[in-house]
């Protein structure tokens, strides 16, 4: 086969080592060094969040513990679950689609590059605002991730942690709007010639999609948000229901903006994992258009179903009813997915690299993921089953058995691209084993402590049956977990200082980021291969049996 | 709009890449007509999103309505006719901007600066009548925190007050620049994102005065 050769680049990107680098990466408007830098924003979060669960986690390793006490252990699930999704979770994807969306467009830079620094900087400062709360005297927010009214009323929350949250959510949710903003213009104009809408990379279109997402949702949480400040900050009633307000009105607003967070979570893993699976299996995806309208339907749909969230309010049985469907229906397009994704895989030749553990591994959880929400589609199920354990083990399952191993993949992925080097695949097949262990351990039980019927957000718990020993294992599978995120990180330094080599094109893939050199130079590429199919890398490498040639009477059908 | 300060990024590095292959083509630039493009697009996305910002807030003041401390305080202390009237003078400094930016297209910018002066002269009379709506009811002692009325009504034309505000800043800027010989015409993004901008804001207030003073 004939080898791309790119030349490894002059001109290095900054580094620590040099001078005035601190500034250089402060200042930086570089769609790359701001892309590195959303990752590590999204890592020192992650760290503050791991080490937030793991001190809940002690908390409920025995029934009738007094580790913690009840104060500080509602500030840490709130302070967990709010930085997991807002700052590490929402960080790590648009880092993700801020780094590789220029490259795999074939372009310079992302349209707005100013625009590009000041998403990242509002999305730290608000990550910031939210944590100097442990600072201010009465601590952080304990009125969980969704601060429902009037838990978050200034009655019930007189300390100042929930005016951190909402002025720290608003902060990050304005840097995730102006990143959409960025990152639709990017896609909609610095398309490279030849690189129309049915020849982008998946992973493009899912962040395109997930953009509109943000677009719409982000507003309406802040628009929630501002009026609960006011509530909080002049005494306004929009909770309050003794002076009119309504507190089933946070719920609404929050939700609306809440579901679509999920798919806004959901939808650029799927586009990761449908980057990482064809590579590895050496086979095209398989029903590309499929994966995009179903994510698009996906998209659509997510807008219609936020009730599902709130079946226990007792907003009346026309509307549950209606919701459920609405819920059920999202499942159609998921499931199109998931069969494109094993299609892919099938009679192709696969290479179990790290990044393909968790890609297959991704199906297998999040598909127990989907499924556990559909069981919540069920409003009788979701009337026995709210508030308990099996809420926190799906949510799991969704966040951390989809987003997080799809970004796992991702990083295994890209790193040679980021870097230059290549992360070690004997560590990587360790942290897979035992972060996959732990992941299931801890929360495949807690879908039984759900049933046996532990509430979610309490402190401590009876030693009733059962609960003592299966909150033990899962506090293992934690700890499991945990230790496979250090091997992870030692994996990540070691490797970037002796790593093997990566070279421009490590797994032989086929589009356009792999055109560049690793780690890209400044400007990205002066040129770029002719985009005339789905895999431009392949169409050159194989220019006895390009892509393009396949398709040749579809696509003429279609120019005409 | 011509560009007259060429963003470094912008401008080529060439030559960092030695290329493999003769099959490999270059990067097409075209900047000046890209970048109006990306700046038009930029402001439509940004009104969209702000559209469901205030949508929320729309939303949440209806969803109030219904409690009867609100129907009274709007039947009671709201003045229907002399916002209609600053209304008017909002919907037509629409017009006088589009008048304006009419007449960029004919490379007329003398009429440009007219017609934005007379908008933000507009925008700012509209900002002073609700400025004496404000001091009208903190003298009746309607508050954000009185009842659900003052919390939903200062919340709801607060947030488009500081709207308009910012659409002022945004005119005197283009005014300023229009005044410097900055647009000649036919086009500029800059005018046109300002454009959108004020009509959206226009047309937000059209919709609310209408929930809140009209139904």
């Amino acid at each position: 086969m004939e080898k791309v050769i790119v030349p490894e680049p002059h001109v290095p990107l900054p580094s620590g080592k040099t001078d005035r680098s601190l500034l250089q990466w402060m200042a930086s408007v570089d769609h790359k060094q701001l892309g590195i830098m959303y990752l590590l924003t999204a890592l020192l979060f992650f760290i503050a969040g791991g080490i937030e669960i793991l001190l809940i986690r002690i908390q409920l390793i025995t029934p009738d513990n007094t580790f913690l006490g009840p104060d500080l252990y509602n500030q840490l699930f709130t302070m967990h679950g709010t930085t997991m999704i807002f700052l590490v979770l929402m960080p790590t994807l648009i880092g993700l689609g801020v780094y590789l969306v220029p490259l795999m467009i074939g372009a310079n830079e992302m349209a707005f590059p100013r625009l590009n620094a000041f998403s990242l900087w509002m999305t730290l400062l608000g990550g910031l605002i939210l944590y100097f709360s442990f600072l201010d005297g009465g601590g952080a927010p304990a009125a969980g991730w969704f601060s429902y009214a009037p838990l978050s009323s200034s009655h019930y929350s007189s300390t100042k942690g929930v005016d951190y949250y909402c002025i720290g959510l608003i902060l990050t949710g304005i840097g995730s709007v102006t990143a959409a903003l960025n990152l639709v213009v990017t896609i909609l104009t610095l398309r490279i010639p030849g690189m129309d809408f049915r020849r982008l990379p998946v992973f493009v279109w899912m962040m395109f999609i997930t953009a509109f997402l943000i677009l719409a949702a982000f507003p309406v949480l802040n628009a929630g948000l501002v009026m609960l400040l006011i509530d909080r900050q002049l005494n306004a009633h929009f909770f309050s229901p003794a002076s009119g307000g309504s507190a089933i009105l946070w719920q609404h607003l929050f939700w609306a903006f809440g579901h679509p967070e999920v798919y806004i979570l959901a939808l650029p893993p799927f586009g990761i994992i449908s980057e990482v699976i064809p590579v590895f299996s050496r086979q095209p995806i398989f029903g590309y258009r499929f994966l995009i309208g179903s994510g698009i339907a996906i998209a659509l749909l997510a807008f219609g179903v936020w009730m599902h969230h709130m079946f226990a309010v007792g907003l009346g049985n026309p509307i549950n009813g209606f919701f459920a469907a609405g819920s059920m229906l999202i499942g159609i397009p998921t499931g199109i997915k998931v069969f494109n994704w094993i299609l892919t895989m099938r009679g192709g030749s696969i290479r179990f690299t790290t990044a393909m553990l968790f890609a297959a591994s991704f199906i297998v959880e999040f598909t127990i993921g989907g499924l556990s929400g559909i069981s919540f589609a069920l409003v009788p199920l979701d009337w026995q089953l709210t508030d308990t354990y099996y809420v926190v083990a799906h949510i799991h399952y969704v966040f951390l058995g989809g987003t997080l191993y799809a970004v796992f993949a991702g990083l295994f992925y890209w790193f040679p691209k980021i870097t230059g080097r290549k992360l070690s695949e004997r560590l990587g097949r360790i942290f897979f084993w035992l972060f996959f262990l732990g992941f299931n351990l801890t929360f495949m039980l807690q879908h039984v402590l759900g049933i046996l019927g532990m509430p979610r957000r309490v402190y401590t718990y009876p030693d009733l049956p059962y609960f003592g020993l299966l909150n033990l294992l899962s506090t293992v599978g934690a700890f499991l977990m945990a230790a496979s995120i250090g091997l992870f990180f030692w994996n990540i330094l070691t490797s970037l200082r002796k790593g093997e080599r990566a070279g421009d094109d490590p797994w032989n893939a086929w589009t356009l980021e792999w055109a560049s050199s690793s780690p890209p130079a400044l400007k990205n590429f002066d040129k770029v291969p002719p985009v005339r199919s789905l895999r431009p890398l392949w169409d050159l490498k194989h220019p006895e049996n390009p892509d393009w040639k396949n398709e040749k009477s579809k696509q003429t059908r279609n120019e005409k | 709009m011509k560009n007259k300060h060429p963003n470094p990024l912008g401008a080529d590095r060439a030559d960092r890449l030695a290329v493999a292959s003769q099959q490999y083509v270059p990067i097409r630039r075209e900047l000046p007509e890209r970048a109006r493009r990306q700046y038009e697009l930029l402001i439509k996305f940004f009104v969209a999103s702000e559209s469901f910002f205030f949508m929320a807030l729309i939303i949440s003041y209806l969803y109030y309505r219904g409690v009867n401390q609100m129907i009274d305080m709007t039947d009671q202390v709201l003045n229907a006719q002399s916002t209609g009237m600053f209304t008017a003078l909002l919907v037509l400094s629409s017009g006088t901007l589009w008048w304006g930016r009419h007449h960029l297209e004919r490379q007329k910018p003398v009429r440009l600066a007219w017609g934005l002066a007379a908008t933000i002269a507009l925008g700012a009379v509209f900002l002073y009548g609700q400025g004496l709506e404000y001091a009208h009811l903190l003298r009746e002692n309607v508050t954000v925190d009185r009842n659900i009325f003052g919390s939903a009504f200062f919340t709801l034309t607060g947030f488009h007050a500081l709207h308009v505000f910012v659409g002022l800043i945004l005119l005197s800027i283009v005014l300023i620049l229009t005044l410097l010989g900055d647009f000649t015409g036919p086009r500029s993004a800059a005018v046109a994102a300002t454009e959108l901008y004020w009509h959206f804001v226009d047309v937000v207030w059209l919709i609310v005065f209408t929930v809140v003073y009209l139904i």
